[in-house]
């Protein structure tokens, strides 16, 4: 028992974490075909369950997972594993079929039936089902009510609701700006130009990974790792102060985490060239600036000619550069997270002056 | 049958439903086009479209919550004032007076698994490539319902008027006054001024118009409790019946071509 939970503990360290959430994301890709196998999905499902089982003896980690607003956290992490497991399943035989060169399973039966009474009679199934389980779940879990509200005694930690903690997460490696504002912007306008930046006619109307890899890559990615998992890691691993919390420790909000951050203008003028910080702000936050500069503008076009060549050739130039630019910004994400545990970075272009930080 | 079909036969059945028993295709055809809840459906659907292992029925699990929402929430709203005297006492009220009241519960169970349910139908929807033509307007008809689902928890979650819900709702608006131009503690703000007076200040920026005031307090309150109750709901109903008929012009739940 103290192993497990030394081992679980150890894992669950933000980087360490999101790391082996990366890593299985990409086994998830690319194994999708093994992963997908009923036994192992229902072996994924036990193990998990077990975890949570297991886990509860411990006070500290009960208390976390059976907090009313934290069970459909718990519900998640399952709903996705039959849902995506599903999908894949039925993507791997789809494309084991499409290389024998049968159309998908979703072809076979293209017979139309009368919606009432098929598709009515499974409608009015599933709502007396939902209903019951519904039912059931709010005589069993009483709804939260706290203390009354009170402007001026703060909770700690106060956390947004559920959903939202991801970006909550986000603010440890961007300011406000970037984190509730820019990114969330950009993740609504991501979504809404998917269907007019993929071109590729495939894949339509039938589940497949194969014909659709890149663009189903990049928008599991984007959910599964950079959303669901730091949400997860919002709800249960994030305690006081925002500091980290192992799922056994104890929510201590006197613990103190050590300050070490450091900005790239002070590594670049102060550590590297051992002069003092230039009062210009603009020369101050170059090094910074020139980066993003390059970042937004080469990137791009470098890629366009070795990597995505095929995309630029296939896209034209504003599908392209749309889908770059987004992709970049999606990427900055992971790669502010490690530049912060690398070389503890915590801004890239500081200027506090014009609540610029990135 | 023979019941069934008699009282089909009344005055009463038929006035109401201007055909037969739905016990022959014509009849059953007849059901789903005469009626203007099930017109939202085709007549035919494919087989592939509506098996449960195709679309996970998500999306009518999302629209069945959004129901569940409204009706435990217009039960709600007989017992709630939105005001910073009576919120929390009538929430605390609703569960000490009313025996085995479990509305407030499936209204906050409802909630959170309809957040959960449209993000699986926004999975489902991307796995199997439906926004791909002709269906890439109802796709962001899609992405806007997401939002106001999102908007409907987070304006929901302050009405309790208890530590969980102002904090939270603190929290969550502290990003506002960081918006770029808009918010007063946002990269370009102080840009937006005239000479020596800014434009953008705590008492005129993107969160004081959202909180209608400075912190979250009585304004905010009432502010949110119309959103929620109101505004949002409506816009959210007109846009599921646009998204519902899309699905039927463009050619039912997609399927292979
Ligand atoms: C309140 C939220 C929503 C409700 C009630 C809703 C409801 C539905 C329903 C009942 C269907 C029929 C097929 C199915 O059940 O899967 C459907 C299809 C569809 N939904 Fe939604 N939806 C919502 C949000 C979204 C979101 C967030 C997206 C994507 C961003 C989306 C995109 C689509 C598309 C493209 C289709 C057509 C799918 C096809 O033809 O296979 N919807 N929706």
């Amino acid at each position: 028992m103290e192993l497990f939970k030394s081992i679980v503990n150890w894992c669950s360290q933000p980087a360490i974490y999101i790391s082996l959430c990366t890593v299985g994301f990409v086994l998830l890709i690319s194994r999708y075909r093994v992963l997908s196998r009923p036994s192992v999905l229902w072996g994924l499902a036990v193990g998990i369950a077990l975890f949570f089982i297991v886990g509860a003896q411990d006070e500290d980690f009960l208390k976390i997972i059976t907090k009313g607003d934290n069970m459909p956290i718990v519900i998640m992490i399952f709903a996705i594993l039959a849902t995506l497991g599903m999908a894949l399943r039925q993507a791997a035989v789809n494309d084991m079929r499409l290389e024998r060169g049968l159309p998908p399973t979703e072809a076979e039966d293209r017979g139309k039936v009368l919606v009432w009474p098929d598709l009515v009679y499974s409608e009015f199934i599933c709502t007396i089902l939902l209903s019951a389980l519904f039912i059931a779940w709010s005589v069993a879990v009483e709804a939260p009510m706290e203390e009354p509200a009170s402007g001026t005694r703060a909770p700690n930690p106060a956390k947004a609701p559920w959903y939202f903690l991801g970006l909550q997460e986000m603010l440890v490696y961007f300011d406000p700006w970037l984190a509730g504002v820019v990114f969330p912007g950009l993740i609504v306008v991501g979504l809404m130009v998917i269907p007019y930046i993929d071109t590729n006619p495939k894949g339509n109307g039938y589940y497949t990974l194969k014909e659709r890899k890149f663009a189903i890559s990049m928008f599991l990615f984007g959910f599964l790792v950079l959303w669901v998992a730091l949400v997860i890691l919002g709800t249960f691993l994030r305690g006081p102060n925002w500091n980290f919390f192992a799922p056994f420790d104890y929510w201590d909000p006197h613990k103190i985490e050590p300050l070490v951050n450091i900005n790239l203008s002070e590594l670049v003028w102060v550590k590297w060239i051992g002069t003092k910080l230039p009062d210009n702000i603009l020369i101050r936050e170059a090094p910074g600036i020139v980066i993003i500069l390059a970042y937004f503008a080469i990137t791009p076009a470098l890629l366009a000619m070795k990597g995505m060549k095929r995309f630029y050739e296939e896209m034209g130039f504003a599908r392209y550069s749309i889908l770059v630019m987004l992709l970049l910004c999606m990427a900055a994400l992971p790669i502010k997270m490690l530049l912060r545990w690398f070389i503890n970075l915590k801004y890239l272009v500081a200027i506090p002056e014009w609540f610029f930080n990135i | 049958m023979g019941l069934m079909n008699k009282i089909a036969e009344t005055q009463v059945w038929k006035s109401i439903f201007r055909h037969g028993y739905p016990s022959n295709p014509r009849n059953r055809a007849l059901a789903a086009l005469s009626n203007v809840f099930l017109h939202l459906h085709p007549v035919k659907a494919k087989k592939s479209g509506i098996r449960l292992s195709f679309t996970w029925c998500m999306g009518g699990i999302t629209f069945f919550l959004f129901l569940l929402e409204t009706l435990t929430g217009v039960l709600l709203m007989f017992y709630y004032r939105p005001t910073i005297e009576y919120a929390y006492n009538d929430v605390i009220a609703l569960r000490e007076h009313v025996p085995m009241g479990i509305m407030r519960e499936l209204h906050r169970w409802g909630a959170h698994m309809m957040v959960l349910a449209v993000w699986l139908h926004m999975m489902r929807v991307f796995l199997t490539g439906s926004y791909k033509p002709p269906r890439e307007f109802n796709w962001n008809i899609g992405v806007i319902l997401l939002l106001l689902t999102l908007l409907l928890s987070f304006t929901g979650y302050l009405l309790p008027w208890d530590q969980l819900a102002i904090w939270a709702i603190t929290v969550g608006s502290n990003m506002a006054r960081a918006h770029p131009f808009i918010g007063h503690e946002g990269p370009g703000a102080s840009l937006l001024a005239i000479g020596d007076v800014s434009l953008v200040t705590p008492a005129s920026d993107i969160r004081f118009g959202l909180l209608a005031g400075r912190f979250v307090g009585a304004g905010a309150l009432l502010r949110f409790y119309v959103l929620h109750c109101v505004a949002l709901p409506l816009a959210a109903g007109l846009l599921m019946a646009i998204h519902f008929w899309r699905v039927r012009k463009d050619g039912g739940i997609s399927g292979p071509m």
